[in-house]
């Protein structure tokens, strides 16, 4: 499964860490939720980068006192029907969170400019589409009434206030950068 | 009215493009049904029993001469040469190819309309009183925030994949024409003390399955709170509404299931930390919208007009449907003409491509170039010289549009049902047409008075039965149809849910049933009583003994 990231597929090279597994010595580590809070003090002195997968039926603030110690956080999509994830990423960036947001999941190209747009940077996806449909599927509206990365935002422009002149701004641009 | 710039006009031209290349990949198999499904109904197309059914956005019911020009045009070129005109002041085509949808929506968009969220789970479109801008009691236009509310939830990136639809109606008058309180999110103006806008926010109110009068969130929001107000709102329901059971989605289960009290706590804390990333912004969008909806140069003319009183002496019919068809106006001189689509015997909300232009033109005529849809299915001419109302009225008389009957029995409220929709249980279009043809008479439907008969034909409530002051349910069962009906629903600022009467009946007893409400009604009301007022007087009681104890049931 490609990892899209900046336009373009990347090779995604963080150690999963599935259940009670141990931690690695080095390199850096994405782990459940649920590790997480059981073993946070190991995980805290581990040397390499933290990640965590945090479910969609969770509260973002469940995540605020960990943030600072954190620079990925993938986000599951069960469904691409299943919006929660787009809320709980708005609230993370909200929050300040700014490592790689990353969607995972059911991730189509018919929604990944809704995903950039709350702050999703990182992409899981399918094997089935090239890099150019991703591409394409980034800018396939050039204007929004939200004020959102990759998109000229109408109001902000109708009021000459920022976001005015940055007409073919990049979709990935603003977007913060993991470690 | 609202015009596009340049943004406007460049968002409804990208969508319609890229819904052109998704219609292409499905239509060479590209995409399956299952891929295509969420992206059509973000589009307004379903696919129903017989056809595709496309749904077109009118937002806040308002349309201009050009516009309904249009969608005549459409009705002829893609259609069977009609349209029907819905709860939600949208239209529908019933028999619509998906090769022609990308066409369709170019040209809707050459006259700044579009199908966008007409369908899927997300924000539909905005709802409100048909009579804003022109209605007496008005305290202000509530179009201005309407709009404001479309631009902020067109493909809204966090709101656009919600548990289930959400639907928002915003009225600016006291008295409740847009049914606020039976919305996802109801927002009443108010006015404080200086003079300065706020809004009553009701939320989880809604028909379907589980009616329910939505609850008041807060008694007065700053209008410039209102958009992160609804963010949050929206933000509480997004994450926490319910998504294992769809008919359990709808953000009144979760008012239901978190309670009153919880479920305001949840919003007030999401409100107080919520970043709104364009608050400096919304007022001045709000003025520059404003701006469009400023009055019309309305002529400064004498409250009574010789002309119009003089009409109603010389003609009875005038007269009579004068007298339930015009509403005042805030401006004297002016009436609001209503214009009713239930004909004896016809499909409640269906106007001919024909009857489409000739509203247009009258609209162009007479009543500065605008018409509303109201959620009532008729449509109006707000804003039309008394001196002018007679030749109006000759006019739809000779189009078969001058029935006097708003408000009335004849005035039914129906959904499509099984004649046209897969989720349908039993037939609404018939029955309508049974109980549109029994009170056929005039003079007997306005000595009934007001009354509100709606029908739905299936439990998702489209013909909003849990609110007609008689709603009618159609229902199967074991392969026959069979209906439901209930007493004392109401939409109004004092909104109720109408209750079940007893056991239901056969298509063919409805009109007789009815027929024994009304007579109760008649024989037991006070001077001047309406039937809501004597229902709620009266209870189910005497209705039922008339129903249920007659000798032939």
């Amino acid at each position: 499964m490609p990892l899209l990231k900046g336009d373009r597929f990347i090779k995604d090279s963080w150690i999963r860490i599935d259940g009670d597994a141990d931690l690695p010595f080095t390199g850096d580590i994405l782990v459940p939720f649920a590790r997480l809070l059981q073993n946070w003090g190991e995980i805290a002195r581990h040397p390499g980068l933290v990640g965590v997968v945090f479910p969609n039926s969770e509260r973002a603030e469940a995540l605020q006192s960990f943030l600072s110690r954190l620079s990925l956080i993938v986000l599951p999509f069960p469904a691409f029907t299943d919006g929660r994830a787009y809320s709980i990423g708005r609230q993370l960036r909200d929050l300040g969170f700014a490592g790689e947001l990353r969607a995972a999941g059911n991730v189509l190209p018919d929604q990944l400019q809704f995903m950039l747009q709350v702050g999703f940077d990182a992409f899981e996806v399918p094997d089935r589409f090239p890099e150019s449909v991703w591409q394409k599927a980034a800018r396939s509206m050039s204007v929004s009434y939200q004020p959102v990365p990759g998109a000229r935002n109408v109001w902000l422009a109708r009021h000459g206030e920022l976001g005015g002149d940055r007409d073919d701004q990049d979709p990935w641009f603003e977007q913060p950068h993991a470690g | 009215m609202y015009r596009y710039d340049e943004f406007d006009h460049r968002f409804v031209a990208e969508r319609t493009a890229q819904f052109r290349e998704q219609a292409l990949r499905r239509l060479s198999g590209e995409l399956s049904e299952d891929e295509f499904r969420p992206l059509r109904l973000m589009n307004g197309l379903y696919l129903q029993l017989h056809a595709y059914m496309l749904r077109i956005a009118i937002p806040y019911g308002t349309l201009s001469s050009r516009q309904l020009d249009r969608l005549a045009d459409i009705a002829e070129r893609h259609d069977r040469g009609y349209g029907h005109f819905t709860t939600r002041q949208n239209i529908q085509f019933n028999w619509i190819k998906l090769e022609d949808t990308a066409d369709i929506l170019e040209s809707l968009a050459a006259v700044e309309m579009h199908a966008i969220q007409t369908s899927g789970n997300c924000i539909r479109n905005v709802t409100t009183d048909h009579w804003a801008g022109a209605a007496a009691d008005e305290l202000a236009d509530p179009r201005p925030v309407a709009e404001l509310l479309r631009q902020w939830s067109s493909l809204n990136p966090e709101f656009s994949y919600l548990p289930r639809k959400f639907k928002i109606a915003v009225t600016g008058a006291p008295n409740d024409r847009a049914a606020v309180k039976v919305h996802d999110i109801g927002l009443r103006m108010h006015l404080d003390a200086s003079g300065a806008r706020g809004w009553e926010v009701i939320v989880g109110g809604g028909q379907g399955r589980t009616p329910a009068v939505g609850i008041i969130v807060r008694d007065f929001l700053p209008e410039r709170q209102l958009l992160p107000y609804l963010e949050a709102i929206m933000r509480v329901y997004n994450l926490h509404g319910r998504r294992d059971n769809k008919y359990k989605a709808r953000i009144k289960i979760l008012v239901m299931e978190l309670g009153e009290k919880r479920f305001r706590e949840e919003v007030e804390a999401e409100f107080a930390r919520i970043i709104h990333p364009t608050a400096e912004v919304d007022g001045k969008e709000l003025e520059r919208i404003s701006a469009y909806f400023a009055p019309p140069s309305f002529e400064t003319l004498p409250k009574i007009s010789g002309a119009f009183e003089q009409a109603k002496l010389d003609n009875a019919a005038f007269a009579k449907w004068a007298r339930v068809n015009l509403a005042a106006h805030r401006v004297d001189g002016y009436g609001i003409v209503n214009i009713s689509l239930k004909p004896p015997g016809g499909i409640p909300g269906d106007a001919t491509a024909e009857q489409m232009r000739v509203v247009a033109d009258l609209a162009r005529r007479y009543s500065f170039d605008e018409v509303r849809v109201s959620h009532h299915q008729n449509l109006v001419l707000p804003h039309v010289k008394r001196d002018d109302v007679f030749t109006v009225w000759k006019v739809l008389e000779a189009n078969g549009l001058a029935t006097a009957n708003l408000g009335l029995a004849g005035d039914i409220i129906a959904c499509p049902g099984l004649d046209y929709c897969t989720l349908a249980t039993a037939r609404s279009i018939p029955v309508a047409q049974a109980i549109s043809r029994r009170f056929a008479d005039l003079e007997r439907q306005h000595e009934i008075g007001p009354l509100k008969i709606n029908i739905s034909g299936c439990i998702n409530a489209c013909g909003h039965h849990h609110v007609g002051h008689i709603g009618i349910l159609g229902l199967d069962k074991k392969g026959e149809e069979f209906y439901q009906i209930t007493l004392g629903g109401s939409s109004s600022e004092s909104a109720s849910i109408g209750n079940i009467l007893g056991p239901g009946f056969a298509g063919h007893e409805v009109a007789d049933a009815i027929d024994t409400i009304i007579k109760t009604y008649l024989g037991l009301r006070h001077d001047g009583e309406t039937f809501l007022d004597a229902y709620r007087r009266l209870g189910p009681k005497p209705f039922k003994e008339a129903l249920y104890a007659a000798p032939q049931r």
